[in-house]
């Protein structure tokens, strides 16, 4: 059996290659040949980084119907390039389109596929190893059966970005677009910035749940992130309950974050939350209930009300 | 118009998760199970379009016998009929074979349009209404913010990660609803008995036409091969706040510790 050949369906956002799925060129890389799917028009620049983060073969349709019509001609190009070049695995980012794809290419190829998977492996017998989150305290290892390509989509941040400066192959991918199949169309794109905080990039979060009685509280987050130079998260519940937009929300719905520094106010500690901020290097939690969960996770717990600390600790790290 | 709303009866997600002490895995007591709060919003959006248009809403859901709950509450809020697949041979059916057999129930109701959510809230993979979608050979509308439909073209604001998209397809399709379509109502008393006698229809996998080994255990083609614990309990410091701030000495102590002021 030859190298395993890995693809990574490669979405390109403005003139780069979209950061979610850069990071699936390490996981590629290591598991066997990387190649990167590229289905739309893609710049110059764009397709040569993906050689410098491992890609050793582009498959690129320059084709711009596929960034005007949604996904129907996009599976029917994948299913015809997988039926002609064979690849062992495919790797997808968690982006909209990407689960878009990958969901009817489900439907399609009558395959199972693995979601939110966390790590990667083969054992020594060639079956695949996925590793996916199953509640707030137990992985799973979960496998496919079934013809290749096996589908797996990963989520953020489960691997890094590295770059090795490689230089790819371009294979240009020429396949017509049935007109059938053209049946979801753009009408417009709207781009907008989001009013919350870069939670992705930030080092620092505070971030807020049901404890903080209401809404109007949130802004005592506000002020000691920006004391601290970070930014403000919050649990679904609050999202849920509107009290701040759903770009906020940390957890296995929302964002998965790994700051160094994660305040946790008012915040239980439920499942939900749980999954996407266990990466972080420090916990504080500080919460009235001596039992909530959260605690558990904390390297600083403090029993106590978010409402009288957090001000206070604001005050004294502007003081300093 | 007819619309089929796909629903799904899951843990609730208020209540505190059940541990089973012996076995550390989550307990599914189907007396804590409710209607996907996430499938509440996929209601909605279809009484509200038949609402204007006219017709009839029709919930489709797979799951044990008890799932009937799910149906009857989305009954209570509104929807017409429900149809539960309910089969012995279903349990343990991956995606695939839940899209089969919800594609099997939904063929023959030919409905104008498909609702689902966009994941469900217990296992959030998001890959089913794709799935289902191919199979009943619809458009996929995803992430929808608002939906409207005129004449034969049903448009959808999609949510992107940096705003969102005006997409359109011709009727049949299938869409997917973010919680950001508004506001599910809260059913009635009126609602609620309705409801008990609105007609539920239980089908098995032998009325479905889907050959037996294309669903539940043996059709899924996921295998777990093990589930292992990774509850860490961080031995941190615990401190108790006078209910004053004192605590905030301790604190700033800790953010210099670790060097972040």
């Amino acid at each position: 059996m030859g190298e395993r050949r890995v693809w990574v369906w490669t979405e390109i956002a403005g003139d780069a290659p979209h950061r979610l799925s850069l990071e699936l060129f390490t996981p590629a890389r290591a598991l066997g040949r990387a190649e990167a799917v590229v289905l739309g028009p893609a710049s110059e620049r764009a397709i040569e980084q993906l050689g410098e983060f491992g890609a050793q073969l582009v498959h690129y349709a320059a084709d711009p119907r596929y960034a005007e019509v949604l996904v129907e001609p996009h599976v029917a190009t994948l299913t015809a390039l997988i039926e002609s070049e064979r690849p062992d695995l495919l790797l997808f980012p968690s982006t909209p389109t990407a689960r878009d794809v990958l969901a009817r290419l489900v439907g399609q190829l009558g395959r199972g596929a693995i979601a939110n998977a966390v790590a990667l492996d083969y054992d020594a017998r060639g079956r695949l190893l996925a590793t996916v989150p199953c509640g707030a305290d137990a992985l799973a290892t979960v496998t496919l059966e079934g013809p290749l390509p096996h589908l797996v989509q990963l989520r953020p941040k489960a691997y890094a970005a590295e770059t090795v400066g490689g230089q790819a192959e371009i294979h240009l991918v020429d396949l017509p677009i049935a007109e059938a199949s053209c049946r979801v169309r753009v009408i417009e794109t709207v781009e907008q910035p989001a009013p919350g905080p870069n939670l992705e990039e930030a080092t620092v979060i505070v971030a807020g749940g049901r404890g903080l009685g209401r809404p109007q509280n949130f802004r005592l987050l506000e002020d000691l992130a920006s004391a601290l130079g970070g930014a403000v998260g919050a649990s679904r519940a609050v999202v849920d309950a509107g009290w701040v937009p759903y770009s906020y929300q940390v957890g296995q719905t929302g964002r998965t974050v790994k700051p160094t520094l994660y305040i946790a106010c008012g915040i239980s500690g439920a499942i939900q939350h749980v999954a996407g901020m266990r990466g972080s290097r420090y916990v504080i939690a500080i919460n009235t209930d001596p039992d909530a969960p959260i605690f558990e996770l904390a390297d600083l717990g403090v029993v106590g009300d978010a409402l009288t600390i957090v001000p206070k600790l604001t005050e004294r790290i502007r003081a300093r | 118009m007819k619309i089929c709303v796909c629903v799904k009866h899951v843990p609730d997600p208020n209540l505190p998760v059940q541990v089973d002490p012996d076995t550390r895995r989550l307990v599914r007591d189907p007396v804590h199970c409710i209607l996907d709060p996430a499938d509440e919003y996929g209601v909605e959006t279809a009484l509200r379009l038949v609402m204007g248009h006219g017709g009839e809403v029709v919930v489709v859901s797979m799951g044990p016998p008890a799932a009937e709950d799910a149906l009857r509450r989305a009954m209570a809020m509104g929807a017409d009929r429900a149809i539960l697949v309910s089969d012995e041979a279903l349990a343990g059916s991956d995606v695939l074979a839940t899209a089969r057999a919800l594609a099997a129930v939904i063929r023959p109701e030919q409905p104008d349009l498909v609702i689902c959510a966009t994941e469900s809230t217990d296992a959030y993979t998001g890959l089913l209404p794709g799935a289902l979608a191919a199979l009943l050979d619809l458009p996929q509308l995803t992430f929808a913010r608002a939906v409207t439909i005129e004449g034969n073209t049903v448009t959808v604001q999609r949510a992107t990660e940096t705003g969102y998209q005006l997409i359109q397809a011709a009727l049949p399709a299938l869409i997917t609803v973010t919680a950001s379509v508004g506001e599910p109502r809260y059913p009635s008393f009126k609602g609620l008995m309705a409801a008990k006698r609105k007609p539920l229809d239980t089908r098995g996998v032998a009325v479905l036409g889907v050959e037996p080994h294309e669903v539940g255990e043996r059709g899924a083609r996921e295998r777990v091969i093990e589930v292992r614990e990774v509850r860490q309990v961080k031995q941190g410091k615990r401190i108790v706040d006078d209910g004053n701030g004192d605590s905030v000495e301790e604190i700033l102590a800790f953010l210099r510790s670790i060097q972040v002021v």
